[in-house]
């Protein structure tokens, strides 16, 4: 049954990577806008064609 | 080439608007200007095409445009404006007002194929912002600003840029705090279910793992995510009254310091989730209370109405000079549709200047050579030349700003219900908190403590304290689905305090430059030209727009006698024919029964024969003759800066004549509201512009009122949409229900306390039914104040 010391500490570890990832995302903005990347990913990025016109 | 056929009207390919007069036509579509053919070319050369396909017609019209750009070049203004330049690069960020679908996105970020001195381009969509990064050595701000300009997207200018300010003033830790503190929560409760289901006697070693792991926990939640609480009651108890955050703080104290004894001596579970889940709930409800409509702007002042740059005129040279800059005695030159930026002498040219932003008026007004120009005014007309009399921090209009409403904070206004009610709260609390103590101290020492901190703990009002933020933001949510957008969650209960409401006239009741001028009966062509004269030399706004109604006269028409009583009307004579115009009063007899109408009515005399009138209307916002049912409720007043030729028309709203002012300066707007404040009534102002700004601030809610949210509108407590003012008394009401919601969510959170505070009194309470009762009535007081916030928007129509 030990290894529940060790479990608990793998699991509080990997929770605290997400939080960790969490502030990164935080601390580079990525939540400043939370609508516009919702619209830009439907924007295709077509391939240019005007030099065939 | 075209192949519609000219009977059709169709719709420009760019903007969407009617393609009239001549055809703009290349490849097969159709424009109706110019100028938006000039940006589908520049697109379609660039192989942006694409800006199309993701919506119809989504360009802005381009048909008439004459930017002044040059101040750009200034160095000390592009330092203002830019967030960051070296050598190479250079980054701003621009409010585009015209962003408003997909297509938009998409093309502002495609600019470096327009220009590649452009590196980056992100738009944020509901702050209508653009980020620029561009190379400084291939590129100037100026170019930028133009390219901008050649596809469409003008960026609104000012100095006073408060969308960024406002976005840095949300870059606290809250959000930090809260995810530390939920991810201990979530930790706890998971370390924590072995406690409560029980332990064999042979797994008392998880107990002390598990119970010292979640003593660590509480460090981070207590010291980082909590210690706002602690600091703030701190800071209440030295200013000697009573908040809810000190009973919050002694509850996290109390909290945490049982917990540590208790698992540290080994003699129980602790109250660990509970405290985690308290901090973590408490912060929740403080994000959502900080909820705002952060993309509109509620803190302007004039500096983002006036120019960036004023145009000063020097011995033998032109420089563009910021505003702030601007001294006495300079002269400077202000060109057609610029705002006059400081009270200034009228020099050289030919002033025609609109009022609007600053009286409300309307009508253009003449200004002669020598006389001084109030700040705020827009010319109209060719380019002037003006010596600046008075600093702009002086001017008439910007005195305003020095005035104390500007200056004082605007949240502690009223106090809130939540406010009142956690004083006696407090006490009470404290009493039952050392009553039990006393009651168990002399018989049981150590169930005289337990009993004290359990009370502590379970009265910590943690359910009062969410009931607020969550009732108000539900109701915010509902404002807004309405168009009715409020700052923040304080002023739904400002709103619902209030007793009287004040309105600006022009541009908030009626629509401003909105009014139709009719003539009832017939004029001959001559009489039409000598009535037009008459009324081109007279300054009264009925005769300006009649002048404007009847087109100016032809030269050969000369006005020979003219003589203007105010008030009243005109007398003239011009190219022999005697006209007499005015109020009924004056033209008619004295008793002629005048038709009655709802417009102001200029009746016309021509030759001694009496020959008709003309009926100026006013546009009314709709519903606005529906405002008449407020004045079972509140008190209503008008304060226009307009003359009174309404008066007659919105007496059936606003009753008796005392209620209504006219010819209001922007000082005498304000000092209006503090004289009703004085007399300890609640005030609501609803105006529009820069000459309602003072009252909007002095005002108990200020609320702002525009056809188009994203313009310039004057800083106040909410803005709403001109369309939405026939909803307002529904507002009203509604903001009434939300208090409501409130006091049912403090008998529910109430009663739960009761329920904790009979276990705790008693000294029984254990950590399983702390840890449960705390949640669910959380849970509880949550779902109750949504559901029942949604419900009272659905009876008032709002949903």
């Amino acid at each position: 049954m030990s290894i529940i010391y060790f479990l608990i500490g793998c699991s509080v570890l990997l929770a605290l990577v997400f939080l960790g990832a969490f502030f990164w995302a935080q601390k580079n903005g990525q939540h400043d806008d939370m609508y516009t990347p919702s619209v830009r990913i439907l924007l295709d990025e077509q391939p240019l064609d005007e030099t065939e016109k | 080439m075209s192949v519609i056929t000219p009977e059709t009207v169709t719709a420009c390919y760019h903007c969407g608007n009617d393609c009239e007069e001549e055809r703009y036509t290349i490849d097969y579509k159709q424009f109706c200007c110019h100028g938006c053919k000039e940006v589908y070319t520049i697109l379609s050369k660039s192989g942006l095409n694409n800006y199309y396909c993701y919506n119809d017609r989504p360009g802005a019209n381009r048909a008439k445009k004459d930017l002044q750009l040059d101040y750009l070049l200034e160095p000390s203004i592009i330092k203002d404006l830019v967030e960051y330049s070296d050598d190479d690069v250079t980054i701003v960020t621009f409010y585009i007002p015209h962003i408003h679908c997909s297509s938009c996105i998409w093309l502002l970020e495609q600019l470096n194929r327009l220009n590649p001195a452009i590196y980056y381009n992100r738009v944020d969509f509901l702050r209508k912002q653009v980020n620029i990064r561009f190379s400084n050595k291939d590129i100037d701000l100026k170019g930028v600003v133009e390219l901008l300009d050649t596809i469409g997207y003008e960026p609104l200018i000012s100095l006073q840029d408060v969308i960024k300010k406002q976005a840095f003033s949300r870059k606290d830790d809250l959000v930090r705090k809260i995810a530390v503190a939920g991810f201990c929560f979530g930790n706890v409760m998971l370390l924590s279910f072995p406690e409560y289901l029980g332990f064999s006697e042979h797994d008392t070693s998880f107990k002390y793992f598990f119970g010292w792991l979640n003593l660590v926990f509480t460090l981070p939640v207590t010291f980082y995510s909590g210690w706002g609480y602690m600091q703030a009651a701190y800071t209440t108890l030295k200013n000697k009254v009573l908040t809810i955050d000190f009973p919050l703080a002694l509850g996290i104290a109390v909290l945490f310091i049982r917990s540590w004894i208790e698992i540290a001596t080994n003699t129980g579970a602790g109250f660990v989730d509970t405290l985690c889940g308290l901090i973590f709930f408490l912060l929740i409800g403080k994000f959502v209370q900080r909820k705002t409509y952060y993309h509109l702007s509620f803190e302007r002042d004039y500096r983002s109405f006036f120019p960036v740059a004023v145009q000063v005129i020097e011995e033998n040279s032109e420089r563009h000079v910021p505003l702030a800059d601007l001294q006495v005695g300079q002269r400077i030159r202000v060109r057609h549709q610029e705002i006059i930026p400081a009270d200034a002498i009228l020099l050289k040219g030919d002033a025609k200047v609109d009022f609007s932003f600053v009286t409300g008026e309307s009508v253009p007004v003449n200004k002669t050579l020598g006389e001084v120009i109030y700040a705020g005014g827009r010319q109209m007309g060719g380019a002037i030349e003006l010596e600046v009399v008075k600093p702009v921090s002086q001017s008439y209009l910007t005195r305003l700003w020095n005035n104390e409403a500007f200056s004082r904070s605007q949240d502690d206004r009223i106090e809130t219900f939540s406010q009142k009610v956690s004083k006696y709260f407090t006490v009470v609390l404290l009493i039952v908190a050392v009553g039990s103590f006393a009651y168990w101290a002399p018989t049981d020492m150590h169930r005289a403590i337990a009993s004290l901190t359990a009370v502590l703990i379970i009265a910590c009002p943690c359910a009062l304290a969410l009931s607020t933020p969550f009732t108000m933001s539900a109701a915010l949510g509902i404002f807004d689905r309405n168009l009715f957008y409020l700052k923040n969650a304080a002023v739904v209960e400002q709103i619902a305090a209030i007793d009287t409401l004040v309105f600006d006239k022009t541009g908030t009741i009626s629509i401003a430059g909105g009014s139709n001028v009719e003539l009832v009966g017939e004029l001959s062509v001559e009489e039409k030209d000598a009535v037009s004269a008459v009324c081109a030399n007279s300054s009264h706004p009925l005769s300006q727009l009649i002048c404007q109604h009847l087109g100016s006269a032809s030269r050969d028409t000369h006005v020979t006698v003219y003589n203007e009583i105010s008030g009243r009307g005109i007398a003239a004579k011009a190219n022999g024919i005697s006209i007499k115009l005015g109020s009924a009063k004056f033209v008619l007899a004295a008793d002629s029964n005048a038709v009655a109408d709802n417009g102001s009515l200029v009746h016309v005399i021509i030759n001694s024969k009496y020959r008709g009138y003309f009926t100026i209307r006013h546009q009314y916002r709709e519903g606005m003759f529906e405002m008449r049912k407020l004045r079972e409720q509140y008190q209503l007043y008008l304060l226009s800066g307009d003359h009174n030729h309404e008066r007659g028309n919105l007496s059936s709203v606003f009753g008796d004549e005392n209620a209504m002012h006219f010819e209001q300066s922007p000082q005498d707007k304000l000092n209006f509201i503090e004289g009703l404040q004085q007399k300890g009534q609640k005030v609501m102002m609803l105006g529009d512009g820069l000459n309602d700004a003072g009252a909007l601030k002095q005002a108990d809610a200020g609320v702002a009122v525009t056809d188009n949210v994203n313009n310039f509108s004057p800083g106040s407590d909410a803005i709403l949409d001109g369309r939405s003012l026939n909803k307002l008394p529904a507002f009203l009401k509604f903001s009434k229900d939300a208090l409501h919601v409130i006091y049912g969510s403090f008998c529910i959170s109430f009663l739960y306390n009761l329920i904790g505070l009979s276990f705790a009194v008693t000294g029984r309470l254990s950590p399983v039914i702390a840890a449960i009762l705390m949640p669910v009535s959380t849970v509880t007081i949550i779902s109750f104040t949504s559901i029942a916030t949604h419900l009272a928007a659905k009876k008032r129509k709002l949903l």
